[in-house]
């Protein structure tokens, strides 16, 4: 298939397309749904958490693809989290240090991307079994997609508990806020709603 | 020798790819580690200042060769930092210091502050903690807080209702989250009489009454 640039192409598309609608983590695998349901009360944490995810994701698929000849099948899940958690280490360092202001806001959810689903999956179902460009390519869809979703939550959320968006404020003056949708209980019911959208979309496509 | 051989043979990669996200993470905790702790202190200038409003500086005690030691509640005595917040005047405006101590799940900092006689609470800020969000960080709202500016530094005590806002040593808990509540008022209470009294015993402060 290598030697044929337009099926590759193709392949790329197909497979950068997949992270971000048909297979997209959260809508439609419903994976990675602890730091979805936590940080999304605002679009910056959740922009935050978005980025720091599409590193991790981006690094640990071109770790574990370049690795992939060398995995013995009864330590592969050992070498992933290992894998995992070094760049996750890093990128929580480096949020120390450049913005301690969301490093707080997240706390203990950036620690927690190393158990985080949708990275040890990809690890596990794309990158351990192709080659260097299709991981990479994944690794975006799939942190983009992730970014995304979490950004609409996040701006639904913050819009209706806040009347900002991105502490822009947006709403007319009258505009009574949620107080309930920066709450756990809003991270459920927008996520249901949500949920219950895609599938109706996705049916009548079908 | 076999079994050794077995061994290498299946782990040789876990082995280098260890040492070598080992060294990765040994770079970047020394590129950035400088830039983490000047973060933390910024932080506490920053919280200490709007604590004490009067104060224009602040003079680090253990500068002045003053030790003080703090006992934790496990008897771990430990070095402490406190500061002399000065005022414009050059007038001892109050004092803060920072303390420590387990919270639901994992330590709490805090930094407090205290007026220039040790009488009462100036008030105290969040340093660092990971309480339960939603519950427990409710700690570090400022309605909370404001509960122990102005209380006195003695025997401050947590009850489930009262007022909060009546300013007196019955600290009202949060509601879903006495564990956290409690922390705050044992870390405040366990540190701030022991500095007291080893501040009395330098002269730093009057012995009262």
């Amino acid at each position: 298939m290598a030697n044929d640039p337009q099926a590759a192409a193709g392949l790329y598309k197909q497979t950068l397309l997949a992270g971000l609608w048909r297979e997209n983590p959260v809508f439609r695998l419903l994976l990675g749904m602890c730091p979805t349901l936590a940080v999304t009360a605002a679009v910056k944490p959740a922009l935050t958490m978005g980025l720091s995810v599409i590193f991790v994701l981006l690094c640990s698929n071109i770790v574990v693809s370049l690795m992939r000849n060398f995995l013995k099948p009864h330590l592969r899940i050992l070498m992933f989290t290992l894998t995992i958690a070094t760049f996750v280490t890093i990128a929580d360092l480096f949020l120390k240090a450049f913005v301690p202001v969301m490093s707080e806001r997240l706390g203990p959810y950036v620690p927690l991307i190393i158990v985080n689903c949708i990275i040890i999956c990809r690890a596990e179902a794309c990158a351990s079994k192709n080659g260097l460009v299709v991981s990479v390519i994944d690794a975006l869809g799939m942190g983009v997609g992730f970014t995304l979703t979490l950004c609409v939550l996040a701006s639904i959320r913050e819009l209706l508990s806040t009347g900002k968006i991105f502490e822009v404020p947006v709403m007319p003056d009258a505009f009574v806020p949620w107080a309930a949708m920066s709450m756990p209980v809003g991270a459920f019911i927008t996520l249901g709603l949500l949920l219950g959208l895609v599938n109706t979309v996705c049916k009548r496509k079908s | 020798m076999s079994k050794i051989k077995h061994f290498i043979q299946q782990s040789w990669l876990l082995i280098i790819s260890a040492f070598f996200f080992g060294l990765l993470i040994a770079i970047a905790n020394a590129r950035w580690s400088p830039r983490i702790k000047q973060n933390r202190i910024d932080k506490l200038n920053r919280l200490t200042a709007d604590l004490l409003p009067e104060a224009r500086h602040f003079i680090d005690l253990e500068t002045l060769d003053i030790e003080i030691e703090v006992e934790s509640a496990k008897g771990k005595r430990k070095k402490i930092k406190v500061y002399k917040a000065v005022s414009g005047a050059d007038e001892c405006v109050g004092w803060s210091f920072n303390a420590a101590g387990s919270g639901f799940q994992d330590k709490i900092e805090l930094v407090v502050a205290v007026d220039k006689d040790f009488q009462s609470i100036a008030g105290f800020d969040v340093l660092a903690s990971n309480e339960t969000p939603g519950f427990g960080d409710k700690i570090k709202l400022p309605n909370w807080r404001n509960q122990f500016a102005g209380a006195p530094v003695e025997g401050l005590k947590l009850v489930k209702t009262g007022d909060a806002k009546k300013i007196d040593s019955e600290i009202v808990a949060i509601s879903g989250a006495t564990v956290s509540s409690e922390a705050v008022v044992k870390i405040i209470n366990n540190s701030i009489t022991q500095i007291k009294k080893q501040m009395q015993k330098k002269g730093l402060i009057d012995n009262g009454k």
